[in-house]
C-alpha cells in the first residue's frame, strides 16, 4: 500500500483555508423557478419536514415521557404529555444510584483521553508529515495497518494486559488503551502536509528548531483540524460502551455514563420514568456539542469520510 | 528520500532531524506497541490456549477453533445473526441516507438545521438511544398503543418474537446511524462540479435521469466508501441487540460480538473468545476485499 493512495485527503486540508463548500453552494446562482417547479418545491419541503418529524418523534416522546409520573408511562391510549410535567424526575435520577459519579467519570475520562490523543497525534503527525527520517514511510504504513484491526480482537488480550498491570477498575484503563489509535495521527499528518513548507522554512533559517516551529507555526495553523479531532475523540470516549463494560467491575466507583445507564435499566426495571430522564440527561452534552460545532463536524466528516475518494 | 544524496553537512542535519523526529513519534510508537501490537500478538497466542480469566493456561492447538464450529451451540446462530443483520442493515441504511442527502438539496430551507437533527442520534450515547426504543417497543408502548387506539389492531410483541426482534434491532440501528452516511453523501453532492451538472441539464437530463445517470455515478466513490464502512461496523454490531433484546429471545438476535463478549467475560473462556474474534476479523477482511474487487464494475473515479 502506497501512502499516496490517501493523498487526495490533503486537498481537503487545503480547501480548509477557503470558505466552507457548504456556503459556496448556498450562494451560487439558480435559474428562476417555473410554476410547476415551485409546486414541486413545496411538496419537497413537505416531504422532507414530514420525514424529519417522524425521525425526531422517538426523542420528543422520550423527553415528555421523562416528565410523566411512572404510572402513566404506558397509559392507553398513549398521550404525549402526562397529567403533570414532573420535572422532579430529573432530580430523582441523581438520588437513585451514583448517577453524578457516572457523569463525573465520563467527563474526566473523555477530557483526559482527548488531551492524550491530541498531544500524541499532533506530535506523531508532525514527524510523519513534515520531518524527514529514515524508515518514515514504512512506519507510517505499519501505523495505518493497525487501523484495520477491529476493537473486538483487541479487547480480550487488552483485558489480560490490564489484569497484569493491575489496572482493572481504574481511570488509566479507561483512558489509555484506546488513546493511541492511528486515526488521529493519520488525520494530523494529512493536514500538516497541506501547510506550505515555506512558512516553516523561514523560521528554520532564523534558527528555530522543530519543537519551536511545531509549537509556534504548525499548531496555530492547524487549529481547526485539531478542533475536529478533539470533537470526534471526545464523542467516541463519551459514548464508548464495550471497553468500559469489560474493564469496569465496580460500577459505583469507575462506571461511565453508558455503563451506569445500562445498569440503571437492570436495577430499576420498572422505573421507566427515571430511565427516560437519565437517557435524556446523557444526550444533552453531545447534542449541545453537535449544535455548537456543526461546521466542524461537517468538515470532519468530509476530511475523514471522503478518504475513499 | 535517501540520506546518501545529501552533502556531508546536510547529512549531519538529516541525522539531527531524524533524532528529533524520533522524539516526536515515540509516544505514539510506544502506545501503539503496548496497546495494539502486544494485544494482537497476545490474541493470536490466546487463541491456541485454554485461557481462563483466573487459573492455569493450557496449550490446546487449534482446539478452540474446532470447538467453535463443532461444539459451541451459540456460534453458528451468532454467525447467522450477524450476516442477517448486515444484509438488512447495510442496503437499507445506505439507500435511505442517500435519498435523504438528495432530498436535502440546496433549495430546501433550513436544511442546515435538518442535517443537525438527523445527525443527533449518531452522537448521543447508543445506550440512551436503545433505552428510548426499548420503551417504544414494549407491548404497551407507543407503537402498539397507537395501533390499538387508532386502528384497533394488536401489534406483535416485537422484542419477544424472534423475527420481529431482529427486524426491530435493524430498524433502531438504521434510525441511529442514518445521519452519518447522510453527511458523507451531502458533502460529496456539494462538491459535484456545477459545470457538469449544468451541461447535463442543457442536454435535457432532469429529475430521476439526472440523479441516476449523472449524480450517482459521480458520487459513486463516496457510495463505495460509505458501503464499506457501514458493512464493517454492521459486522461489529453489539450494543443494540445486547441492550434491546439481550440477544434474545433465546439467541435469535445474538450477534458474533455479543457471543465473543459472553464467552470471554461471562464464561471466562478468553481463549475461545480470542479465537472467535479472529474469525470475525477474517470475515471482515474477506468481505472488504470482495467489495474492493467488485468496485471496478460500478465505481467511477475521475482520474
Amino acid at each position: 500500500m502506497s501512502t499516496e493512495l490517501i493523498s487526495p485527503v490533503t486537498a481537503m486540508a487545503d480547501a480548509e483555508h477557503d470558505a466552507a463548500p457548504v456556503e459556496q453552494s448556498e450562494r451560487r446562482g439558480r435559474a428562476p423557478l417555473t410554476t410547476g417547479g415551485r409546486i414541486r418545491l413545496v411538496f419537497a419541503h413537505l416531504g422532507v419536514y414530514l420525514a424529519a418529524l417522524v425521525f425526531v418523534s422517538p426523542l420528543v416522546y422520550a423527553f415528555f415521557s421523562a416528565l410523566k409520573p411512572n404510572s402513566e408511562m404506558f397509559a392507553m391510549p398513549p398521550t404525549l404529555v402526562g397529567s403533570e410535567l414532573r420535572w422532579s424526575n430529573f432530580a430523582d435520577v441523581f438520588a437513585y444510584g451514583p448517577f453524578l459519579t457516572y457523569i463525573g467519570n465520563s467527563f474526566f475520562v473523555a477530557v483526559s483521553g482527548t488531551l492524550v490523543v491530541l498531544a500524541v497525534s499532533t506530535m506523531a503527525g508532525y514527524a510523519f508529515g513534515r520531518l524527514r527520517w529514515k524508515g518514515r514511510d514504512l512506519v507510517f504504513v505499519l501505523f495505518l495497518g493497525t487501523l484495520m484491526v477491529p476493537q473486538e480482537v483487541l479487547v480480550i488480550p487488552m483485558f489480560q494486559v490490564m489484569q497484569w498491570l493491575g489496572w482493572v477498575d481504574s481511570y488509566p484503563a479507561l483512558i489509555f488503551p484506546f488513546a493511541f489509535t492511528a486515526f488521529g495521527t493519520f488525520l494530523m499528518r494529512q493536514f500538516f502536509r497541506g501547510i506550505p513548507f515555506e512558512l516553516e522554512e523561514a523560521a528554520r533559517v532564523d534558527g528555530a528548531g522543530p519543537i519551536r516551529s511545531f509549537l509556534q507555526i504548525i499548531l496555530p495553523l492547524a487549529k481547526s483540524a485539531v478542533a475536529v479531532l478533539a470533537v470526534f475523540t471526545f464523542l467516541s470516549f463519551w459514548n464508548s460502551y464495550l471497553w468500559p463494560l469489560i474493564v469496569t467491575v465496580d460500577y459505583a466507583s469507575h462506571g461511565t455514563l453508558p455503563i451506569g445507564l445500562a445498569s440503571f435499566s437492570g436495577l430499576q426495571g420498572t422505573r421507566w420514568d427515571l430511565q427516560m430522564a437519565a437517557a435524556i440527561i446523557s444526550m444533552v452534552p453531545t447534542t449541545v456539542l453537535v449544535i455548537a460545532l456543526q461546521k466542524h463536524l461537517v468538515k470532519g466528516i468530509a476530511m475523514a469520510g471522503l478518504g475513499g475518494r | 528520500m535517501s540520506t546518501t544524496t545529501y552533502t556531508p553537512r546536510r547529512g549531519t542535519l538529516a541525522r539531527t532531524e531524524s533524532r528529533q523526529a524520533l522524539g516526536f513519534v515515540s509516544p505514539a510508537l510506544a502506545g501503539l506497541a503496548l496497546f495494539t501490537i502486544v494485544p494482537v500478538v497476545l490474541s493470536i497466542v490466546m487463541g491456541f490456549f485454554n485461557w481462563p480469566t483466573f487459573g492455569d493456561k493450557e496449550f490446546v492447538g487449534f482446539d478452540n477453533y474446532v470447538r467453535l464450529f463443532t461444539q459451541s451451540p451459540d456460534f453458528w446462530p451468532a454467525l447467522r445473526n450477524t450476516f442477517v443483520f448486515a444484509l438488512l442493515y447495510v442496503p437499507i441504511s445506505v439507500i435511505l441516507s442517500l435519498l435523504l442527502a438528495l432530498s436535502l438539496s440546496s433549495r430546501i430551507r433550513g436544511r442546515g438545521a435538518l442535517r443537525v437533527l438527523f445527525f443527533i442520534p449518531v452522537v448521543t450515547p447508543m445506550v440512551a438511544n436503545v433505552l428510548v426504543w426499548k420503551m417504544l417497543l414494549q407491548p404497551q408502548g407507543l407503537f402498539n398503543g397507537l395501533a390499538q387506539s387508532w386502528f384497533g389492531v394488536q401489534l406483535p410483541n416485537f422484542l419477544a418474537d424472534p423475527q420481529w426482534a431482529m427486524i426491530m434491532v435493524v430498524v433502531m440501528s438504521v434510525w441511529q446511524g442514518l445521519g452519518y452516511n447522510m453527511l458523507i453523501f451531502s458533502a460529496a453532492l456539494e462538491q459535484l462540479p456545477e459545470s457538469v451538472v449544468e451541461a447535463a441539464r442543457i442536454d435535457g437530463a432532469k429529475g430521476f435521469r439526472m440523479i441516476w445517470s449523472v449524480m450517482l455515478p459521480m458520487i459513486s466513490p463516496s457510495i463505495f466508501f460509505a458501503s464499506i464502512m457501514t458493512m464493517i461496523t454492521s459486522l461489529q454490531v453489539f450494543a443494540q441487540p445486547q441492550l434491546l433484546t439481550g440477544g434474545g429471545p433465546g439467541n435469535a438476535t445474538q450477534p458474533l460480538v455479543q457471543f465473543i463478549y459472553n464467552q470471554g467475560f461471562k464464561f471466562q473462556e478468553l481463549g475461545l473468545a480470542a479465537a472467535a474474534a479472529w474469525i470475525l476479523f477474517a470475515i471482515i477482511i474477506i468481505l472488504t476485499a470482495l467489495q474492493f474487487r467488485a468496485q471496478k464494475k460500478w465505481v467511477h473515479y475521475e482520474h
